[in-house]
Order: structure tokens, then sequence, then C-alpha cells
């Protein structure tokens, strides 16, 4: 019977005893332990929503400089086409000029060397003339004794001078 | 694997745990003839003094204070005084009257003190006498408010670092407790108000069964396998449930919702059950814990003693016997762990869902 019975002095310690302890749980313990929970949990939820949004970011970003790296990609290449074009113009153009300034160049040369040789001509046709003077000074000087000889002399260079 | 440490040290315990009561019955079956049931119910119940084991014929016991209130008077004296004689003997300092106090062997006082009047009839007086239960319960009390202690310590230190050692252990119950019990039973509003009974009951209840499966002492006592224990628990439940309870709640015992009218007038049956059933609901907690307390204490020891029944018809069998005893005590110890934590857990979850329904707001 004692079995199924509660006992008053039992009951009076019990109570204080758990009393005491829920109290301490309850006032002490619990407020600081569910606070704690509760601001941790908070913390976590914050952490990954943050860590979401960075990724978000992240990827954004990463989007963003794939973007960039292609457009700088495709600025590299129209660049480099227009330097090809420019260079190209430039080594035609300077083609061009080379090609004019040769020909011109040749063109003055052989109008030089044209001048030069007719300077020359002129200089060995005067020289020649000079040398057949004195030729013909020496030979008339020995041959223009006679008359006769003269004048087939002076005939013969009538005609010359007529053939020219 | 670390799980096998803590398995191999409670089977540790377990066996010394079965060890001493071996050695209790020994010697008790030494003296006199050996009966089970009588040891059983010795070690269930409660005493005035803490019998530790029995050395070749000597008790070894620790002798708690007696406490008792007689006629507004108060009388302390040691638990000794009854092993050597029967009857101890007072005097009353106002009036000189002498007051014997004894221990009766039988009749309805059996085992309690009791004042022996003059004319041989037995009067039980105011007692509330530091027993080998409250011992145990203070024991167990201080154990649980220094744990406590600690967490509320490491929780302050730690802030909102993840949990460490003992706080782990703590954290992974409360919050256990917190989502799975208590918010699954009660509604988000009210859920704080309740949580802090709920924890303190589901670790009151659980540290008591898991300490009353430790066999040496000062653990090893009966606590939640009494009744006194699970009715102050229930009516714990009890007051906290009625005195919290919304305006619905009593409106819902007055005039039960969804019952037909003549169950409620002009005979008011509805509101006379719903009224029983606020009764009978923490009281249902109170037998149930006990009766599956006590049941896993009775079984264990059973099986101990059944190796000295064994024993006095042969010594083979006796030794046969011992190892088949053992192997099945360990194999109840086990479940009684398993049956600490699911006690703990029904009783919280039950007080939860009366809260639950003494809480709600709206109607379905």
């Amino acid at each position: 019977m004692e079995l199924i019975s509660p006992d008053f002095g039992f009951f009076f310690w019990m109570v204080l005893a758990f009393g005491i302890v829920f109290f301490f749980v309850a006032k002490y313990a619990f407020p600081v332990i569910g606070r704690t929970l509760k601001n941790r949990e908070q913390k976590i939820a914050e952490s990954l929503e943050q860590a979401e949004r960075i990724h978000e970011e992240m990827q954004n970003i990463q989007a963003k400089n794939e973007e960039l790296l292609k457009k700088a990609r495709e600025e590299r290449e129209d660049m480099l086409n227009e330097a090809r074009i420019s260079r190209d113009k430039i080594i035609d153009e300077a083609r061009t000029k080379a090609k004019e300034e040769t020909s011109r160049l040749v063109e003055s040369a052989k109008e030089t060397i044209e001048n030069e040789r007719k300077a020359a001509m002129t200089d060995i046709k005067n020289e020649i003339a000079n040398i057949s003077i004195k030729v013909a000074e020496k030979i008339l000087e020995k041959e223009l004794s006679a008359d006769e000889a003269q004048l087939n002399y002076i005939n013969e260079i009538i005609k010359e001078a007529d053939n020219q | 694997m670390k799980i096998w440490k803590y398995f191999i040290s409670l089977s540790f315990l377990m066996c010394l745990f079965l060890g001493t009561h071996s050695v209790a019955f020994a010697e008790s079956e030494a003296q006199e003839e050996f009966k089970a049931g009588e040891v059983i119910i010795e070690h269930i119940l409660d005493s005035y003094e803490w019998h530790i084991f029995t050395w070749k014929g000597h008790h070894v016991s620790v002798y708690l204070p007696c406490i008792v209130i007689n006629e507004g008077k108060c009388y302390t004296f040691s638990s000794r005084v009854f092993h050597d004689n029967e009857f101890y003997t007072t005097v009353n300092k106002t009036n000189s009257e002498e007051l014997v106090f004894t221990i009766p062997h039988d009749g309805s006082y059996k085992g309690k003190i009791v004042i022996l009047n003059a004319d041989g009839m037995q009067k039980r007086p105011l007692d509330i006498s530091i027993t080998k239960n409250v011992m145990a319960l203070f024991i167990s009390c201080a154990l649980i408010i220094v744990l406590f202690y600690l967490v509320t310590k490491a929780y302050q230190k730690r802030g909102e670092k993840a949990p460490k050692g003992l706080q782990s252990l703590f954290e992974w119950l409360i919050v256990y407790v917190r989502d799975d019990i208590a918010k699954k039973a009660i509604s988000e509003k009210s859920v704080d108000r309740y949580l802090p009974y709920l924890v303190t009951v589901f670790f009151f209840i659980f540290i008591n069964n898991i300490l009353g499966l430790i066999p040496i002492f000062p653990f090893g006592a009966n606590i939640t396998g009494n009744i006194t224990v699970t009715a102050v628990l229930a009516l714990f439940t009890f007051f906290i449930t009625n005195l919290l309870g919304n305006k619905e709640y009593y409106k819902d015992i007055v005039n039960t919702p969804g019952v037909p009218w003549f169950l409620k007038f002009p005979l008011p049956l509805m509101p006379i059950i719903e009224t029983v059933g606020c009764f009978t609901k923490p009281f249902v907690l109170a037998i149930r814990l006990f009766a599956n307390i006590t049941a896993g204490h009775i079984v264990v020891l059973g099986f101990i003693s059944s190796i000295f029944i064994v024993a006095k018809i042969s010594v083979a069998g006796g030794v046969g016997m011992s190892a088949f005893s053992l192997l099945l005590a360990i194999f109840v110890d086990c479940i009684e762990l398993l049956v600490a934590y699911i006690q703990a857990y029904v009783f919280t979850l039950l007080s939860a869902l009366y809260f639950g329904m003494a809480s709600k707001e709206h109607h379905h």
C-alpha cells in the first residue's frame, strides 16, 4: 500500500526541491540559454542569407567580368584590325611614295644624265672642233701651199658641211 | 569510436549495480530465508537510513536525520537511534512529558516513525524526515542545478560560438525539447511561456531516471518511481495548465464545441466529463511515470533475485543462473536506459500537449 500512497514529508521536500530547481532553471539558466540559442540561430540564418547574397553578387561580378573581358577582347580585335589596316595603308602609302620618289629620282637622274650627256657631247664636239681646227691648221700649214689642193680642200669642206 | 567508451563505462556501472545488489542479497540470505519480494519492495520503497551494503553481518548504512513535528513541537534525531533499540524516548521540554518514537514492523504505519501513546496506540506525527529518497532527491537536484549552472556559464562565455562538451549535450536536448516537443504542441505565441517548465521537467525526470539506474551510493534511489515525486510533477503540470489557460480553454470545458446540445443540457454531461478530464490528465501522467520506472527496477531486481532462489536449490544451478540472469539484467538495464529517455520525453510531450490545449487561439 505504501508503494502507491504519497507521503507527506517527501511531498513537502519534493515541492521544495523541484520548486528550487524550476526557479533556478526558469529564472537563471534558461533565459541565458534560450536567448543565446535564439541569437545564434538568427546569426546563422543571417549568415546563410548573407552568403547567398554574396554568392549571387559574386556571380553577377563574374558575369560582368566575363562581359568586360569579352568586350576587351573584341576591342583588342578591333584595335588590331584597325592597326593592321592602318599599317597596310601606311606601308602602301610609303611604297607608293617610295615608288614615286624613285621614279622621280630616276627621272631626274635620266634628265641629269641626258643633260650631262648633252653637255659632254657639246664639250666633245667643241673639243673635236678645236682639235680639228688645230689639226686642220697643222695640215693647212703643211698642204695649203698649193692652190689646187687648197681649192679641193675647200670643196671638200663645203660638201661635208652640206651633208651635215 | 567514442560511443564505445560510453557503452563500456555504462556496462561497467551496471555490472557494479548488479554486483552490489548481489552482495546485499547474499548477506540477507545468509541471515534468514531469502524472500525476493520483500527485498525488492524494500529497495523500491523509502527508508530512514540509506543501506549501502552488508559486510560480514554488519549493515553499512548512512543514517539520515529524522525530523518529526508533534503538536507544534519539532523533534530531530538521527535514524541511528533505531539501529540498536526499537524505541527512542525523548522529553518534551515544556511539559516534561515523555514521548516514545518507534518504527513498527507491521500495521498501517509499517516502516514509518510513529509516537507510542501511553495506551499503546500508534500516532503518526507530521514527518518531514530526510529519508533516503529525500536525500537522493537533494543530491540529484543539486546535480541538476550544478549542471545547468555550468552550461549557462558556458553559454555566457562562448556566446554565439558553437557549443562544446557538456554544453553540446544539453543543447541537443534543450533544442529537442523546444523544437520537437514544445513547438509542435504549443502555438508559436505562447511557447516561450511554457518552455522553461518543459525543459526543467524533462531534465529532472531524465537525470533522475538515469541516476536511479546507477547502483552506487549516493545514486540508485527510486526517485522517479515514487508516486509522491510523480504526483508533484503532475501537480505542477496541472496548475500550470489551468492557471495559465486562456478564456477559450475554459469556454471549451463549459461549452464543448462540436457536441450535440443534448449532451450539455439539461444534464451537463460533457462539461462534467471535461472537468474530470482536467484532473485525470495529470493523474495519468503521474501513474505512468511511476509505474514505468518502478517496474523497471522490479524487473532488474527480480532477475538478480532469481540467482539466489536457484542457488538455494543447487550450487551449479546458481552459477548457471547467475550468468543467465546477469545477461538478462544487463539487457533489461539497457532497456531501462531507453525507458529513462522515453518516459522523460512522454511526460514532457504530454505536458506540452496539455499546455497547447490550454493556450490555443482558434478552433478549426
